[in-house]
């Protein structure tokens, strides 16, 4: 007890952010293995992993490092893809389900992550507008791309096409020809691999790398970039190096979510990554509160289960966080309408259960 | 001759980006944010045009008028309910914000009309194609196109720059502080940018889906992008290098729909976004603003 008094304020809120995550956890494994679970439940489990994950990296860009980013999808695209051509790939050579997935994580993680670091290193010198439509722009072309690309191999090795009149194109050894990605039809033999238990695993390795990357020396340095980005130079922050930290581990897990999504369901395809995908995730953010990752994975619980067991309401539900996006900015950052929420709700103080001092903080000060 | 109607139908197609563009490109510059929802608007103005034809069987041009008082009315409401409270926020939150306004008004529209794509009918048949040489025809509504966006880019031009409000217009997007001190009114100066953006969106929901007849909720999002990308390549925040980057984008992506790939066009358009911005962030006439401690 001595020991829990004695530990710093941020290490007590990290560990009621894992004891979160653990509770779940263990709810799902009390949940599944009694047998109550009904399918539609099962069926939930993994999509909430990947969209927790999703969150909390987006998180990352959006309210530690101050940026706004559009085009999470488009790594987790790229993830997904690499991770499952690669399960495909080495499904013969590592029979080892637990060998190769661990694999197929770091190949698709590190994937995204280049990408990442090849959009971060021309996009990151761009500001606020910017840097928000630019990755938007690069969503849209890794998804196009990805859309229009043909990978199989055959005897003559690894045959690569970008469209399907090149495809078409394209010599095969009948016998030994083996089609990874269909085009427009992406994966279809993807293995699957993915479960809850993989994914609260990937979860708790993407909180702690991402909660001790905030606490540390260099999650410090990103966020004095984000209050004031003179002042943090002048003070001798490398900018664009904090930044492309922030940047390339956000991608790296949105890499990883995507790997454990592909593996989720036998058929992939990159339409599924569209800009759509990429405000969802950043609708988790916002309403779980920007800058605290504790809300963002409830958010993305809440928001990725509420439309499956309301099945009746699908229709309103992107009308739904179209408002929800609307009026969290509006009560968030402007005084009146603040005061008036802290009037009607005063009493429930939701936001400091949730832990988000950080963006309060941030609204408050107007930072720019 | 193919090269050249390639070209022609690039100058069409970039018109009408060029007068969406016009609308980011004001907003921006004034109100300093970017209205993500400018895409959006256009695709409620087509519906609105379509509607008053196929239901209430209007003439165009009442269907028209009809698209344009909407739009600019939509487009002053947007602003006042949900940038105005916002007007000292971070440009984040704008900028969430206006994404979320996008989101509203495209899924008001799925709720209202439907996914499927509607067949909007081409209201310029009446101008004859334009038979220029061998193998080398115009189309109505290019011609159409080109001309509105010409008297458009003038009269406003000339709008900016000689009459009062104009002026206001510009001293805003200089300094709204120091404008506020002349005796500007800094909000209708920008509920009239964000009504003349919007009417602008309207002029170019007709013409775009005239050219292009499919007409459904997500129809603004990606010219609505594309336009930014003008306005960007142009120089934000400034009219003539959002006509110039309109144009010059529609002629890109025409030409490499024909000569590249047509699938790969869009990647190629953002492409080329990308490299502009990363080269010459300030786009092609956009003025380099010193930042100051």
């Amino acid at each position: 007890m001595k020991n829990l008094n004695n530990m710093k304020k941020t290490t007590k809120q990290d560990m009621i952010t894992y004891a979160i995550v653990l509770v779940m956890f263990l709810f799902c494994v009390v949940y599944t293995t009694t047998g109550l679970a009904s399918n539609l439940f099962r069926g939930l489990l993994v999509p909430i992993c990947v969209n927790v994950i999703l969150a909390v990296s987006l998180n990352l860009t959006v309210g530690i490092l101050g940026e706004l980013s559009l085009g999470h999808a488009g790594f987790m695209c790229v993830g997904a893809f690499v991770g499952s051509v690669f399960s495909m790939a080495v499904q013969e050579a590592i029979p080892s389900v637990w060998i190769r997935f661990p694999l197929a994580f770091i190949v698709g993680g590190l994937a995204a992550a280049v990408i990442g670091l090849l959009v971060g290193i021309p996009v990151l010198r761009l500001r606020g507008d910017y840097l928000a439509i630019v990755t938007l722009a690069f969503g849209e072309i890794i998804k196009n791309i990805v859309n229009n690309l043909y990978l199989a191999t055959d005897i003559n090795g690894v045959h690569f096409a970008v469209g399907v009149e090149a495809y078409n194109n394209t010599v095969f050894d009948a016998a030994t020809k083996k089609v990874y990605i269909n085009g427009a039809m992406g994966i279809t033999q993807t293995p699957n691999d993915s479960n809850y238990f993989v994914g609260f695993v990937l979860i708790f390795i993407t909180l702690i790398v991402i909660l001790n990357l905030v606490r540390s020396r260099t999650g410090r340095a990103i966020m004095a970039i984000r209050d004031n980005r003179i002042a943090a130079e002048s003070v001798g922050i490398n900018i664009t190096k904090h930044k492309l930290i922030a940047f390339v581990i956000s991608a790296f897990f949105a890499g990883v979510a995507g790997v454990l999504y592909g593996h989720n369901l036998s058929s992939l395809v990159a339409t599924k990554f569209d800009y759509n995908y990429s405000i969802m995730i950043l609708v988790f953010v916002v309403l779980g509160g920007i800058g605290s990752m504790r809300g963002s994975i409830i958010a993305a619980v809440i928001l990725t289960a509420l439309p499956e067991l309301l099945r009746g309401l699908s229709d309103y539900r992107m009308l739904m966080y179209a408002i929800i996006l609307i009026v969290m900015m509006l009560v968030n950052n402007n005084e009146t309408m603040h005061m008036y929420v802290q009037k009607w709700f005063g009493g429930l103080n939701i936001k400091k259960w949730l832990g988000s001092a950080e963006s309060k903080k941030k609204a408050k000060e107007g930072v720019s | 001759m193919n090269f050249l109607s390639y070209l022609i139908s690039g100058v069409s197609l970039g018109s009408v980006y060029a007068l969406i563009a016009l609308g980011y490109t004001m907003v921006y510059g004034i109100a300093k944010m970017l209205n993500f929802a400018h895409g959006d608007i256009i695709m409620i103005g087509g519906f609105v045009v379509f509607t008053a034809i196929s239901s209430a069987a209007t003439s165009p041009v009442i269907a028209i008028i009809c698209g344009i008082i909407v739009c600019t009315l939509l487009g002053v409401v947007i602003e006042k309910v949900a940038y105005k409270p916002l007007r000292n926020a971070s440009p984040l939150a704008v900028l969430i914000t206006a994404i979320g306004v996008s989101y509203l008004l495209q899924n008001v529209a799925l709720l209202i009309f439907g996914s499927a794509s509607k067949n909007f009918p081409n209201l310029f048949k009446n101008v004859p194609d334009w038979h220029v040489a061998e193998g080398l025809t115009v189309s109505g509504v290019t011609i159409v196109t080109i001309c509105v966006t010409v008297v458009i880019m003038v009269g406003l031009t000339l709008f900016i720059h000689y009459t009062k409000p104009g002026t206001a217009m510009q001293a805003v997007s200089e300094d709204r502080g120091a404008a506020q001190l002349m005796g500007v009114n800094v909000n209708t100066t920008i509920s009239l940018t964000f009504a003349i953006g919007s009417a602008l969106a309207a002029v170019a929901s007709v013409l775009l889906c005239s050219a292009y007849p499919l007409l459904n909720p997500y129809t603004g999002a990606m010219p609505g992008i594309k336009a930014f990308v003008a306005a960007v390549f142009g120089g934000i925040g400034s009219i003539p290098g959002a006509m110039i980057g309109g144009i010059l984008l529609g002629v890109i992506e025409n030409l490499s729909k024909a000569y590249i790939s047509s699938q790969l066009s869009d990647a190629i358009v953002f492409a080329v976004l990308i490299i502009i911005l990363s080269l010459k962030p300030t786009g092609i006439l956009g003025k380099k603003i010193r930042e100051k401690v």
